[in-house]
């Protein structure tokens, strides 16, 4: 039987139910509200209901087949996440951006080569590299150092990133935004080529999985059916 | 893993650099983070393990000998000294799982100002000997000629200290010469800013712009938009001066041949001469200890990507054959190094480090 993981409650979760649902897969949690239990209707499918969070490591371990999370995460907590899962379907919900954002007062600032020059000079200034409040240490850093931008330091922040610059913790932010209220709430704005990763929810299958034929043969037919 | 034969062919490389008059140092595997990534900035966590200490914060596993040599030796007082030293060093791999994590890196640095040249084939002379029993590859390199055909660009100095920044990063690099030669257009938004400017006065733009958070204040914006305005009206990079960085960052021919063709971009760029000098003094020395010049492979460019710290001769040893394999042994001239480390006070530095684990392969 294929195992498949999907997220334990919240919108994520009755995305993923609908999603499936669309494609004639009934997917329900049984038991209690508290009680981490699922099932599929329609299909030979055992499943798994965890934490949107975990099902990257899951995948990568090989004890899911398949999982439902944000690509932000299969980024972020895998290396090389390529070599170890494939994108079957991008699911057109739970979008989020992960950007990089400064000071609007900042006028200098609009581009990667700005942020670059401004933060040579914020160092030469102030003795320290410029601040970068992030949880998504990764995904940050590789593009910082692919687009040659030097000068700066990530530290981390786990909640209230906006917040970081107004209390002089950091001088401007990478995080993840839906609809950019709170960004401007904090006089922030984005940077034009500042977009690190455009997330949503992701359908993906383990490379490292153990197939059997008759998983391998199940999987044919749930493509199939899903259309991808 | 290192293996015991590992280890007892770094004590015979170590033996042999005791031999040649080096002093044997040690120093701690736990370093301290802040060192480290003031040097190399953020790009230094994807390399180096990180831990933490609840006394003494941050501290890094060793990633490399050089920097608490360099730190060791310009705390001591020290001017000309010559070291040889063999450990473990721990890398990150993030990329291919099939690197080592931790391996042995076996060492000799020269800490010594009067002759340069020698110094830099003393070094060089003393890793190829210590190589002599396994097949190898040795290319060579030198950044000083880079540095000193961007120091000689004829612009403004905020331009050259950019390029001088980015000089261990190529690809960023070529993005500045493209815009101070005007070949990359102006962004847009850097346009529209400029237009503003000249109608409006910097610090009511920023006033306007939002309420000030942050540490960074009204005066540096405003300091960096009039560096702008400056930069915009600059002339640009001319054609022929960015012919000659083009040229140079191309070049890869026997180091003795490269002495003419720079020679000829001297003209051009007479700031190259000193560098230039140096290259021939360098390949007189080698050749004073029975290497061959005329065949060594040179580009000035090699080592631009290795660990940011080399500014002169650079070279590398690879296994003929085995792309599998990372270089046998590295080595350069890091002489800015050791001026960041001793506060202003430098001494002219250059050493190089084998990989015995690499060379257990090779059999």
């Amino acid at each position: 039987m294929i195992r498949l993981g999907v997220p334990s409650k919240g919108r994520l979760m009755e995305k993923t139910f609908d999603w499936f649902g669309k494609h004639g897969l009934t997917l329900s949690r049984t038991g209690s509200d508290r009680e981490y239990a699922g099932r599929v209707d329609g299909a030979d499918i055992a499943l798994v209901l965890l934490s949107a969070g975990e099902v990257p490591r899951e995948l990568a371990e090989g004890r899911l087949h398949l999982g439902v999370t944000g690509s932000d995460l299969v980024r972020e907590k895998l290396t090389r996440w390529n070599s170890k899962v494939e994108t079957l379907a991008r699911m057109d919900f739970g979008h989020a951006d992960l950007i990089l954002a400064v000071p609007k007062v900042w006028i200098d600032v609009d581009t990667l080569d700005d942020l670059d020059a401004a933060a040579a000079q914020f160092r030469a200034r102030h003795g320290h590299r410029l601040r970068i409040a992030t949880k998504y240490h990764r995904q940050v850093r590789e593009f910082l150092q692919d687009n040659g931008v030097a000068d700066y330091q990530l530290v981390d922040s786990q909640g209230a990133t906006e917040g970081t610059v107004l209390n002089h913790t950091a001088e401007m932010i990478a995080d993840i935004t839906s609809t950019g209220e709170t960004l401007r709430a904090n006089h922030l704005k984005v940077l034009s080529d500042g977009m690190i990763h455009a997330s949503q929810a992701t359908l993906f299958r383990s490379r490292t999985a153990k197939w059997t034929k008759s998983q391998k043969t199940d999987l044919d037919d749930l493509r199939l059916r899903l259309g991808v | 893993m290192i293996r015991t034969a590992d280890r007892q062919r770094a004590a015979a490389l170590l033996q042999g650099f005791l031999d040649a008059g080096a002093t044997l140092v040690e120093t701690e595997i736990l370093q301290p983070a802040g060192t480290l990534l003031d040097l190399y900035g953020e790009d230094i966590r994807a390399r180096a393990f990180t831990t933490h200490d609840p006394l003494s914060g941050e501290a890094m596993l060793r990633p490399d000998f050089t920097v608490p040599v360099v730190q060791a030796h310009m705390n001591n007082g020290a001017d000309v000294a010559r070291y040889c030293y063999a450990g473990e060093v721990f890398r990150r791999q993030e990329v291919d799982e099939g690197r080592p994590r931790e391996y042995l890196q076996v060492g000799f640095e020269v800490f010594d100002g009067t002759d340069p040249a020698a110094a830099d084939a003393e070094v060089f002379d003393l890793i190829a000997t210590a190589l002599a029993p396994w097949s190898t590859h040795p290319v060579t390199g030198d950044l000083g000629i880079l540095t000193a055909a961007v120091d000689g660009l004829t612009t403004s100095e905020p331009r050259r200290a950019a390029l001088r920044r980015h000089i261990w990063r190529p690809s960023r690099f070529r993005r500045l010469m493209d815009r101070f030669t005007g070949k990359a257009a102006v962004p847009a938004t850097r346009t529209a800013l400029l237009a503003q400017v000249a109608g409006t006065s910097v610090e009511a733009l920023i006033d306007a712009a939002g309420p000030a958070v942050g540490l960074r204040s009204a005066d540096e914006i405003a300091a960096r938009v009039r560096a702008l305005t400056e930069d915009a009206a600059l002339p640009p990079v001319s054609h022929t001066e960015a012919e000659v960085i083009g040229m140079l960052l191309a070049l890869d021919c026997p180091m003795a041949q490269a002495i003419s063709p720079l020679r000829d971009m001297a003209v051009d760029l007479p700031s190259l001469i000193p560098a230039i000098d140096r290259l021939e003094a360098r390949a007189a020395a080698l050749a004073r200890r029975g290497h061959t010049p005329d065949t060594l492979p040179f580009a000035p460019a090699r080592g631009r990507t290795a660990m940011e710290y080399y500014d002169g001769f650079t070279f590398t040893f690879t296994a003929p054959g085995r792309l599998d394999l990372a270089p046998l042994a590295t080595g350069g001239r890091y002489d800015a190094l050791t001026s960041v480390l001793g506060r202003g006070r430098g001494v002219p530095a250059v050493g190089g480090v084998i990989r015995p684990g690499l060379l257990g392969d090779l059999a």
